[in-house]
């Protein structure tokens, strides 16, 4: 009995005890008052958070109710379309009073979102684990740059080629990989993104070897240059929109529910007519297209690869986001994306620290939340309610 | 006449002997019960009849058709379907995704369709969607549909189960344990949704032990024993079949 009751005070606590912990772990770095600050902002975020976690559903059903009843079948009341709308409109405001700092990151964290959404359809939704991800924004990256500089050709004509490659890149490891499961599977994506990226390092009369490809020339529309970081800042964030509304698009279809089934149980996906293999296959090379546009877009912004930008570790980076995240969820990978690469910008203050306290807030969120930030069953199901509207 | 016609079905794993040579017809429109001891080869002639394992020696016509060596997603297209014994639900889908899952084959909408939205394509989900509410309906738990579908009880999942099976549209359903776990009353209303299948005009085989439930609504028992069939007939004859009797019935 008693043990019970000291369970109830922990869950009760939790969000306080999680914002301890974490105001204790900078307590050494930046002082009692900024640790304590962050203490009581913390508390507050993730009671809310929990709060709408917990009452999120049955908010959404009554929202639903009222919406019925009124008669009317698109009312934007609902909360979660309200924050995204501000989310939206705050982005679109950005470079007008960001510094070209803050832009930059923003810009790396948007590439950085493209190739998580990409990574999530095989990752998230099909469950198949891939830890060589980074070999298709490798291939999309050098494709534009080799386009670029030995070709001639400007962004827009490229693009296509690029997509095209690293599509056919994914049917390409897919064939092979579709044999294998679970360890063994990770293991054959990790030696492909090990093989791109020593074909990279290792081809000099082709990609320069280690020394990369430089003068890339930046995209531009109608003749104006989009070189400038605001102006870059809007062809990544459309490009970001793309991604994300196509891919929904695609999970809340036939084909992304094949994928789930996969993921779930894939003997009994195959007695209900799914053809696993084919949809395995779809799910790859659906999943690497993405790296297609956003290898480009990572070249064009720096106007320079190199095999370095491709190590084993960016693959599990993407991955981290995703799993963040939450897998399958895809406001969380974007989420998940961002936090990851602006989170330790901001943490540039505490320096050395920076990656301790990153690697101990990845540990503490998988302890506390592993299904991710925004993963989990709640989500499809507050999702499907809404969508019957 | 007959659905499905199985001839000389064999089944080893290695050196076990889990099927041997198997031969029975099931004929359209009938319940025909499949019982024996645990380990007499029940699931696996489950599993080969729907390509989720393949048969060593033998064939089986469905509807004319060999089966035969199909993958799995050709069979449940030609028309047959099934539940398992362990259930085996999309868990962390809802309730009503899981019967959009197995309405897969009926819709023809690929990516471009899906990017697109057109009208083809959201008509096309909509008739989805209706269909899997009146499935629900069928088996008593539209009221369960936004929910996902590891909350549901046991018994409701076991209906789930059978209804989204049902969705695929199939001619046999092969119901492997459909009461398995269930209390008297749960036992009883799963069995009026069988009879209510057959009127529907679905061919029924289950697997099943218990008793009443055979006895009840069987046409046809077919009882094996150590991968061998031993008897076939209708409850009548089986329930006094004294190799029957003495391999799993008891006294």
């Amino acid at each position: 009995m008693r043990q019970f009751k000291t369970r109830d005070v922990i869950r009760k606590t939790k969000p306080a005890l999680i914002a301890l912990w974490f105001s204790l772990l900078f307590l050494p770095l930046k002082g009692v008052k900024s640790s304590l600050l962050l203490f009581v902002l913390l508390s507050i975020l993730l009671f809310f958070f929990k709060f709408f976690l917990r009452h999120g559903t049955s908010l959404q059903e009554r929202i639903c109710v009222l919406r019925e009843r009124i008669g009317k079948k698109r009312i934007p009341v609902s909360i979660p379309l309200i924050a995204r709308y501000l989310a939206i409109v705050g982005l679109l405001c950005l470079p007008f009073f960001a510094e070209n700092y803050l832009l930059d990151v923003v810009i790396l964290a948007g590439i950085y979102a493209i190739l998580a959404l990409g990574l999530n359809v095989v990752v998230g939704f099909t469950g198949l684990l891939n830890l060589g991800y980074v070999a298709f924004y490798a291939i999309g990256a050098y494709a534009y740059a080799l386009l670029n500089v030995k070709c001639g050709l400007g962004f827009w004509q490229a693009l296509p080629i690029c997509i095209g490659l690293t599509t056919l890149s994914g049917f390409i490891l897919a064939v092979p990989a579709l044999r294998l499961k679970g360890d063994y599977l990770a293991i054959v994506t990790l030696g492909f993104g090990e093989i791109v990226r020593l074909i990279l390092n290792n081809w000099d009369s082709l990609t320069n070897g280690p020394n990369g490809i430089s003068g890339i020339s930046a995209p531009s529309i109608f003749g104006s240059s989009l070189e400038a970081l605001n102006r870059y800042y809007y062809l990544v964030f459309l490009s970001l929109v793309l991604t994300y509304s196509v891919v929904k698009r695609v999970r809340f279809s036939k084909i992304g529910r094949a994928w789930i089934a996969i993921r779930e149980d894939e003997i009994c996906a195959s007695t209900m007519g799914i053809n696993t293999t084919r949809y395995k296959l779809y799910a790859f090379a659906f999943g690497s297209l993405w790296a297609g546009i956003a290898g480009p877009l990572f070249a064009a912004k720096m106007r320079f690869v190199s095999p370095e930008s491709f190590t084993f570790m960016e693959s599990v980076l993407i991955l981290c986001m995703v799993i963040l995240g939450g897998q399958g969820s895809l406001t969380g990978v974007v989420l998940g994306a961002f936090v990851l690469v602006i989170l330790p910008e901001v943490l540039r203050g505490v320096q050395s620290y920076r990656m301790l306290v990153l690697s101990i807030g990845l540990i503490a969120m998988m302890i506390f939340r592993p299904q991710g930030l925004l993963g989990g069953i709640g989500r499809e199901r507050m999702r499907e309610v809404g969508e019957k509207q | 006449m007959y659905l499905l016609e199985v001839r000389g079905l064999t089944k080893h794993f290695g050196g076990i002997k889990a099927i041997e040579d198997a031969s029975f017809k099931i004929k359209e429109g009938s319940i025909v019960s499949i019982i024996g001891p645990n380990g007499a080869g029940k699931t696996t002639l489950f599993n080969c009849l729907t390509g989720i394992t393949r048969m060593t020696r033998g064939v089986a016509y469905f509807s004319g058709r060999t089966i035969s060596g199909l993958p799995p997603y050709d069979i449940v297209r030609l028309g047959i379907a099934r539940t398992f014994q362990n259930i085996r639900l999309f868990r962390e889908m809802t309730v009503l995704d899981n019967i959009l899952v197995s309405q897969h084959l009926k819709i023809k909408a690929g990516f471009i369709d899906a990017v697109m939205r057109g009208r083809g394509f959201l008509s096309e989900e909509r008739t989805a969607r209706e269909k899997a509410l009146e499935y629900l309906d069928f088996v008593g738990l539209r009221e369960q549909a936004p929910v996902p579908s590891l909350s549901l009880s046991y018994g409701d999942q076991r209906r789930l189960e059978i209804a989204r099976a049902l969705a695929t549209d199939p001619a046999l359903l092969l119901l492997d344990e459909p009461t398995a776990g269930m209390n008297p009353q749960e036992t009883s209303e799963t069995m009026k949704i069988i009879l209510r299948l057959q009127k529907m005009g679905k061919t029924i085989v289950l697997i099943e032990h218990d008793m009443k439930v055979v006895m009840g609504i069987s046409e046809t028992v077919i009882v094996f024993d150590h991968g061998v069939k031993i008897a076939e007939g209708s409850p009548e004859v089986i329930k006094n079949e004294p190799m029957v009797i003495k391999a799993y019935l008891g006294r």
